[in-house]
């Protein structure tokens, strides 16, 4: 009995909050690129969370003896990739920042030293 | 030949103008480009007020972007000759004579101010000598020649050290990865031995924090930086 109760809230937590990312990508709050990884993990945990032999399948070839304790292993692996995943984009989005910033720099000592070349034109 | 003098300066307004003025006694030929790495006071004013050319970053990008902003200006601009001075008056100007040798008689693409070779008389703390010897073992093992000051900003570099460094330079602690990118790219470096001053104004930037993300960060950079591929010389 406390199984199946189990089974109802995993569900309804994971369609939650796939439901949440797909609002978020409607609104433009979440770009598809990002949320392809969450929607993988909320589709790995929706299956393990109904189909129990799976789950119990799972638990079994990886040694865990309680099956719950396998589900929420794999969501913590699964936060695990994604979190790496942004520490990727993060780097690289640093990285564009400075060379944004470097570009900015060096266009407004250029622009800044042919407006001291030109005369200034009298209002 | 067009010659250049970057000076990244982040906050410095109580020594930069000083600083620009002596480099200009010191060399004439030399541009002094002084790159204000965010600074919230007068730099730049200050430091375009004495004579040089001021590159503006619109934010705090680190040491190592500031002095790759100046060189992205020689490369763009195809100085032949580019040294970077810090703006904290630590680096005699009266030396860069000495370091600018080795540049212009081509004997090296890449010249380092050194505290350590020759008998010159430098005694920093005990930790900050400890990671300093440690660093410049690593180094030397790496690069197969001898080196001595891993921490050392006073640097020369011709043509192909500018544009190396343009294109590809560590965002933050930069000496001692910069020391190994200029080795897997061929170039020849040399150090010369020069006497630093005692900071002028300001505070230096190590805590013990952050002398832990040095350590951390530049023996990663190291060791993961030895698993890339060498790039063809040229």
């Amino acid at each position: 009995m406390i199984e199946t109760r189990l089974t109802f809230v995993a569900a309804v937590a994971v369609v939650f909050v796939l439901g949440v990312i797909v609002e978020l990508i409607r609104r433009h709050r979440l770009q598809e690129r990002y949320a392809l990884l969450w929607i993988a993990t909320g589709g790995v945990m929706l299956v393990l969370a109904i189909w129990r032999q799976a789950l119990d399948g799972f638990a079994h070839l990886i040694g865990v003896a309680y099956p719950p304790s396998a589900l929420f292993m794999v969501a913590g692996l699964f936060v695990f990739v994604v979190l790496l995943h942004y520490s990727t984009v993060l780097s690289r989005l640093s990285d564009q920042n400075k060379t944004l910033a470097q570009k900015i720099a060096l266009l407004e000592q250029q622009v800044r030293e042919k407006d001291e070349r030109r005369p200034r034109r009298v209002a | 030949m067009r010659k250049a003098a970057i000076v990244p300066a982040y906050n410095e307004a109580g020594s930069i103008g000083v600083v620009v003025a002596e480099i200009r006694a010191a060399d004439p030929e030399l541009e002094v480009v002084v790159v204000d790495d965010g600074s919230t006071d007068a730099t730049a004013e200050l430091a375009h007020s004495a004579g040089a050319t001021v590159l503006r970053v619109p934010y705090n990008l680190g040491i190592g972007a500031a002095v790759q902003t100046g060189l992205q200006y020689a490369s763009e601009n195809e100085f032949d000759l580019a040294v970077q001075v810090d703006g904290d008056g630590q680096h005699d100007a009266r030396e860069l004579e000495q370091l600018l040798a080795p540049i212009l008689s081509g004997e090296a693409d890449i010249a380092v101010g050194t505290r350590f070779a020759g008998d010159r008389f430098y005694r920093p703390s005990v930790a900050r000598r400890i990671g300093i010897a440690l660093f410049a073992g690593l180094v030397s093992l790496i690069v197969r020649q001898r080196v001595t000051d891993t921490t050392s900003g006073f640097r020369a570099m011709n043509r192909r050290g500018i544009r190396l460094f343009a294109a590809d330079y560590p965002h933050d602690y930069p000496e001692v990865e910069a020391t190994v990118l200029v080795f897997r790219h061929r170039l020849r470096m040399v150090e010369v031995p020069v006497t630093m001053r005692q900071r002028e104004t300001g505070r230096s930037s190590i805590t013990v924090f952050r002398s832990l993300y040095y350590m951390g960060k530049v023996s990663l950079a190291l060791f993961v930086g030895l698993l890339r591929p060498r790039p063809a010389a040229g």
